[in-house]
C-alpha cells in the first residue's frame, strides 16, 4: 500500500463518501444518486461487471472503500455516455467512473494486469517520450507487454494487418528508430510536469 | 293551486330534430295523449327568442307546467331555467335521433321512440308540482370548528376571514395540536431546501386577535342536535360548566394520534430511551434549544442517527398499520436535516425501501437532504439491539446483504392514526357480517370504539361514519370534504393522513364548504350533489306503518323518529337522493317533483305494442349522476342504442321503488335494465350507500319474477361509471339480444 493510501485512510476514517467527494473527479455527485438503477440498466456492459454504477455509488455510501477502489468495474467503462444521458438525477456517471479509476491508480490499488490500466500506462509512457504517440512502438509495447515469447506470437498473428497498414502508409517502419517528436519537446515535458505537480499538490493538500 | 294548473308543451325542431322527426305528429301526441293544453314548435328553442316564447306564456298565459321536447335535460340548463314553474324535458336529441341511424327503414321506430318520450314527459309533468323551500330554517352564519390543531385553526381563520363568526372548540388547554410542539415543518415554498419555521405560534396570535373567533379551550361537545342552519351544540368545559351554541355548519378537525410504537418490539422502542418515534424526536429537537440534539439516555451529543422508514406501517403484520401515512418520508428528511443543522458532523442515515416525497416541493426537498449529506440507504431494518450504542440490523437491498450499523439514536418513522369518533355503523357491520372472521373484526371495532367527538343526537349514531382504517368517510373521488352527515365537514388527518400544508389546504376547502352549507340551509336548498334543489321528501303519515325502513336506509342520517315512532325529516340534512322513497314499502314518501307516481306515470304511458308487432320495450332506469351522462356522451359520440329502449333518469338507484319494476313487468315490458354507480368500499355512488341499498332491495326482485312466471334474465342491475361511454349503450343492447333469445313478455294487453 502506498503512503498516500495510508494517509487517506487515516484522514477520512469511516467516511469514504467524503473521501470520494474531496479527491475523485465529480465525486461530490455521488450523494445525489437516488438508487433508481437506471444507469445500471442502461449500461451496455454493466451487467458483466462486478459492480454496475448504481452499486458502486451505494458501496461508496456504505463505506466499502477497499471493494470500490479494488474493483476493476470502473476501468471497464467505455465512455458510451448512455448512463449520463438517462440518469434522472443528472449524475456525470461516466466521469465519476474515470475519476474513481484514476484515484485507485493514484493510491496504487488498481488490480495488477488490469488491461485498461496497463494500456493506459503504456500509452502514457509512449506519449511522454516524444510528445506524440508513436503508433508503431505503442503497438509493439502492447504485443510484448507479457514477455518476449508472447510478443512474437502476438506480432505474428497481426502480421498481415501491419503489412497492410504500411502499404497504405498508415504506419512508417522507420519510426522504430527514434521516431519524431513535437517541435518543442522539453517545453511539452515541463508543461506536463507542471500539471502533474498541481495535481499532486491537490492530493497532498487533501492529505 | 290545483285548478289553476296550466300545461304547455314546446317542441324544438332545431339540431336536426325537425328533419329527423315529424314535429306535427309530436305536437299531436303532446296535446292528444299528453293532454297539454297548448303545444308550440320552435326552430331553436334554446335561443333567446325560443326562451322568450316560453317566458311570455308563463307571464301572459299563466302557464304553470312546461314540457320541453328538445335535448337531454343535462343540456341547455341555463337557457331552460324557469324556477317559477314545474318543468319536464323529453330527450329527443341525445335520447332518440343521435342514437338511431338515419334511414327509411328506421324512421317508424325512431318516431315511435320520440312520441313515447313526449308521452312520458307529459305524464310525469301531470303528477309534479313546483318545489318550494320549506322555510324550516333561517340563515345561521355561525361556523363551529371542532379541534384546535393546525387544521382547525386554519378553518377558523379562513371562515372568519370570509366574514363568518367562528366557535373554535379545543379539548386541551391550548391551541396548536400535535404540530404546535414541533421544532420545524416541511418547507412549503420554493426552493424547498430546508425545514421551515413552525407557523403555529403566528396562527395562535392571529386567532387571539380576531374578534370573530371565539375559542373554547378545555372543551368538548356534550351534545349536537338539529340540522345544518339550526344545530344546537352544547359545549361542556372540563370544569363542568356548559353553554349552548346555535350553529349553521360544522368542521370536524379532530386530527390524528401517533401510532403506538410499543407494538414494535423488534425495534426496542420500549427497551431503550434512545429509540424514539418521529413524533417524539420533535420534543428532543425543541429541547436542544438551538444547540446539538442530545441522547435521551445520557444527555450525550448525538453523533450518529438512523431513521427507520415505514416502521409499523405499510405492512400486513398484526398490529401494524396496513396503509402508508404518506408524509413520513418527508418528515424523516426534515428531521435528518435537524441533525445536519444542529449536530454538526453527525452521521445521518435514512433506511428506506420506497422513498415517497409527494407534493410540489417533495423532490426538491429530497435533493436538499442529499445535498446536506444525509445518507439514503435502500435497506429494510429488521432489528434494533439496545446497548450503549444501538445496533441496527438491516438488509441492504442494493448490495443484497444482511448488514448492520451502529448509531447513537434510532428514529422510527411511524404512521398516523385518525382521531375519529365511533363508527355509527359498527353495530350494523356486526349484524350484517357475512362470515365469522368478518364478524369478529366488526365486533373488535365495536368494542374498541373511541369516545364520541360530536355526540350527534341522530337516529343513526353519534359521529361521522368511517370509510377505511378508521378514517372518516368522505366522497373521496368527487367531493372530498362531504361526509355522510350533511353540513358537517371532516378536514385534515381525520380524513386521511396528511402533512401540515395539506391539512391547511384541506381546512380551507372545508371552511368554504361549511359556509356554503350554512347559506344553502338558510335558503332551504340542498347541498351537493343536487346543489340548489328546493324539493325535499315528505311522507303521508296516515299511510305510514312505522316500519323504520326510511330512517335506517337514509345514507345521511337525515331522518329521526318522533316519540310515536314516525319518521321525522330534517330537510337540511337531506341530500334529496330519494333512497327513503325507494325504501318505503307502502310508497308514502315523495318529493314535489319526483315521486313513485312521477316515474310510474312515465312507465305506464309508454305505448306497449301488441305481441305480434314484435317490438319489445326495454325500460332503462339510469342514475342521473353517472349512467345517464354516460348515455348522453355515447349519443354525442354516435353510439347506437336499439329502438326498444325507454330511458328514465333517476336521482339515485337507491330511489328506485320495487313497485316500478313490478308494474313495468305487469305492463308488458320485456326487459328492465337498471344502472347505478359502483357500490363497494371504493364506491362511486354520489349518495354513498344509495346504489348499495338498491342492489340489496333488487335482490328480492327474483320473487316477483317467479310469481309472474318470468325469466330472471329480464331484470338486470349494472354498475356503470360516467366513463362507460361504450359500455352503457352496450348493456342496453345486450338486453335487447336477451329478449330476442327468450322471447317477448306474455304480459302485453
Ligand atoms: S441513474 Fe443516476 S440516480 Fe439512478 S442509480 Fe444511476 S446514478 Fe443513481
Ligand atoms: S458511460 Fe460507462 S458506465 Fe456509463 S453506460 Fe457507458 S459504459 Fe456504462
Ligand atoms: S332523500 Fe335521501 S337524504 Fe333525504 S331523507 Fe331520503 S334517503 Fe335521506
Ligand atoms: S319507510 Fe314508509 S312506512 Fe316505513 S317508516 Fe318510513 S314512511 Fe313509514
Amino acid at each position: 500500500m502506498s503512503d498516500l493510501n495510508t494517509a487517506m485512510i487515516e484522514k477520512y476514517r469511516s467516511n469514504f463518501l467524503k473521501e470520494v467527494e474531496a479527491n475523485v473527479e465529480e465525486g461530490e455527485w455521488v450523494k445525489m444518486c437516488m438508487q433508481c438503477g437506471v444507469c445500471s440498466g442502461s449500461c451496455p456492459l454493466g451487467k458483466h461487471w462486478d459492480h454496475p454504477p448504481q452499486e458502486i455509488f451505494m458501496m461508496i455510501r456504505a463505506n466499502k472503500r477497499d471493494e470500490v477502489l479494488g474493483t476493476d468495474s470502473m476501468w471497464m467503462c467505455t465512455s458510451c455516455y448512455n448512463c449520463i444521458a438517462r440518469c434522472p438525477r443528472g449524475l456525470p456517471i461516466t466521469h465519476i467512473m474515470h475519476g474513481l479509476a484514476v484515484y485507485s491508480k493514484r493510491l496504487g490499488l488498481t488490480q495488477k494486469k488490469q488491461p485498461t490500466a496497463e494500456f493506459s500506462q503504456i500509452f502514457w509512457d509512449n506519449l511522454m517520450k516524444k510528445g506524440r504517440v508513436n503508433e508503431l512502438k505503442l503497438g509493439l509495447s502492447m504485443y510484448f507487454k507479457d514477455g518476449f515469447g508472447q510478443g512474437v506470437k502476438n506480432a505474428m498473428a497481426n502480421q498481415k494487418l501491419g503489412q497492410n497498414m504500411m502499404k497504405a502508409k498508415r504506419m512508417n517502419p522507420m519510426e522504430f528508430f527514434g521516431g519524431h517528436s513535437v517541435k518543442d519537446l522539453s517545453g511539452f515535458q515541463s508543461m506536463v510536469k507542471k500539471a502533474q505537480e498541481i495535481e499532486e499538490g491537490n492530493l497532498k493538500e487533501a492529505k | 293551486m290545483a285548478d289553476e294548473k296550466k300545461f304547455a308543451g314546446y317542441v324544438c325542431t332545431g339540431c336536426g330534430l325537425g328533419e329527423r322527426l315529424d314535429a306535427g305528429q309530436l305536437e299531436t301526441t303532446a296535446t292528444r295523449d299528453g293532454k297539454m293544453q297548448s303545444c308550440k314548435q320552435h326552430e331553436m328553442l334554446c335561443s333567446a327568442e325560443g326562451v322568450q316564447l316560453i317566458k311570455d306564456d308563463i307571464a301572459n298565459e299563466s302557464v304553470t307546467h312546461v314540457m320541453i321536447a328538445a335535448c337531454s335535460k343535462r343540456a341547455k340548463v341555463e337557457a331552460f331555467n324557469f324556477p317559477e314553474v314545474a318543468m319536464t324535458r323529453a330527450n329527443l336529441r341525445e335520447g332518440v335521433i343521435w342514437v338511431r341511424p338515419e334511414s327509411d327503414e328506421n324512421q317508424e321506430t325512431t318516431q315511435e321512440m320520440a312520441d313515447d318520450y313526449i308521452r312520458m314527459a307529459c305524464a310525469e309533468l301531470k303528477s309534479m308540482s313546483q318545489p318550494s323551500a320549506s322555510g324550516e330554517q333561517t340563515l345561521n352564519k355561525n361556523i363551529l370548528v371542532v379541534g384546535g390543531g393546525i387544521t382547525g385553526m386554519t378553518a377558523a381563520i379562513e371562515a372568519a376571514a370570509a366574514g363568518y363568526p367562528v366557535h373554535l372548540v379545543e379539548k386541551s388547554g391550548k391551541l396548536g395540536g400535535a404540530l404546535g410542539s414541533y421544532y420545524k415543518v416541511i418547507p412549503t415554498r420554493s426552493p424547498y431546501d430546508a425545514p421551515a419555521e413552525n407557523p403555529v405560534p403566528g396562527m395562535i396570535e392571529a386567532i387571539e386577535a380576531d374578534d370573530r373567533i371565539t375559542v373554547h379551550l378545555n372543551s368538548t361537545l356534550a351534545k349536537t342536535e338539529g340540522a345544518p342552519g339550526r344545530f344546537n351544540v352544547e359545549v361542556a368545559t372540563e370544569s363542568g360548566s356548559s353553554e349552548t351554541l346555535s350553529i349553521g355548519a360544522i368542521v370536524q378537525a379532530s386530527g390524528w394520534k401517533p401510532y403506538d410504537a410499543s407494538q414494535l418490539p423488534e425495534f426496542a422502542h420500549d427497551k431503550s430511551a434512545d429509540v424514539v418515534t418521529n413524533h417524539e424526536l420533535e420534543a428532543l429537537a425543541v429541547a436542544a434549544n438551538g444547540g446539538p440534539i442530545k441522547r435521551p439516555s445520557d444527555g450525550k451529543e448525538i453523533k450518529s442517527v438512523c431513521f427507520i422508514q415505514n416502521a409499523g406501517q405499510c405492512s400486513d403484520k398484526e398490529g401494524h398499520l396496513s396503509y402508508f401515512s404518506g408524509v413520513t418520508d418527508l418528515v424523516s428528511i426534515k428531521q435528518a436535516m435537524y441533525f445536519k443543522e444542529l449536530n454538526g458532523d453527525c452521521d445521518t442515515t435514512i433506511l428506506f425501501d420506497n422513498l415517497r416525497t409527494p407534493g410540489a416541493g417533495g423532490e426538491d426537498f429530497y435533493r436538499a437532504g442529499q445535498q446536506a449529506m444525509v445518507t439514503f440507504s435502500k435497506g429494510i431494518a429488521s432489528e434494533v439491539m439496545p446497548g450503549d450504542s444501538l445496533t441496527v440490523k438491516f438488509e441492504d437491498k442494493i448490495l443484497n446483504e444482511q448488514t448492520e450499523m451502529v448509531c447513537d439514536l434510532v428514529v422510527l418513522a411511524t404512521g398516523m392514526e385518525p382521531n375519529s369518533g365511533p363508527d355509527p355503523y359498527a353495530q350494523l357491520m356486526v349484524d350484517e357480517a357475512e362470515d365469522e372472521e368478518e364478524k369478529a373484526k366488526a365486533q373488535a371495532i365495536l368494542e374498541n370504539a373511541p369516545p364520541s367527538i360530536l355526540n350527534l343526537q341522530y337516529r343513526q349514531g353519534t359521529d361521522l361514519p368511517h370509510l377505511k382504517n378508521g378514517f372518516n368517510d368522505s366522497h373521496f373521488i368527487c367531493f372530498p370534504y362531504e361526509t355522510r352527515r350533511t353540513g358537517i365537514y371532516a378536514a385534515g388527518p381525520v380524513r386521511r393522513p396528511m402533512d401540515a400544508q395539506q391539512a391547511r389546504d384541506d381546512a380551507t376547502g372545508a371552511a368554504l364548504k361549511a359556509i356554503q352549507a350554512a347559506e344553502n340551509a338558510g335558503l332551504g336548498r340542498a347541498a351537493h350533489p343536487r346543489s340548489g334543489d328546493l324539493s325535499f321528501p315528505s311522507f303521508r303519515k296516515e299511510g305510514c306503518t312505522q316500519c323504520k325502513r326510511c330512517t335506517v336506509e337514509c345514507p345521511f342520517g337525515a331522518i329521526n323518529e318522533d316519540e310515536e315512532g314516525y319518521p321525522m325529516y330534517n330537510e337540511s340534512r337531506c341530500r334529496r337522493c330519494g333512497t327513503c322513497m325507494g325504501a318505503c314499502p307502502v310508497r308514502v314518501i315523495s318529493f314535489e317533483n319526483y315521486s313513485v307516481e312521477t316515474v310510474n306515470q312515465q312507465i305506464k304511458n309508454v305505448e306497449i305494442p301488441e305481441e305480434w308487432d314484435e317490438k319489445p320495450r326495454i325500460l332503462v332506469l339510469a342514475c342521473e349522476n353517472d349512467a345517464y351522462p354516460a348515455l348522453d356522451q355515447a349519443a354525442q359520440a354516435g353510439v347506437e342504442i336499439n329502438p326498444w329502449a325507454r330511458v328514465i333518469p333517476v336521482r339515485c338507484l337507491g330511489s328506485v321503488s320495487l313497485s316500478w319494476v313490478t308494474d313495468a313487468l305487469n305492463n308488458g315490458y320485456d326487459g328492465i335494465v337498471m344502472m347505478g354507480c359502483r357500490r363497494d368500499d371504493d364506491y362511486q355512488c354520489h349518495f354513498v350507500r344509495g346504489s348499495a341499498m338498491a342492489a340489496e332491495r333488487m335482490s328480492k326482485v327474483g320473487d316477483t319474477l317467479d310469481t309472474l312466471n318470468l325469466e330472471p334474465e329480464r331484470v338486470i342491475l349494472h354498475e356503470v361509471a360516467i366513463t362507460d361511454v361504450e359500455r352503457a349503450p352496450q348493456l342496453i343492447n345486450d338486453m335487447a339480444e336477451t329478449v330476442e333469445k327468450i322471447g317477448l313478455s306474455p304480459f302485453k294487453f
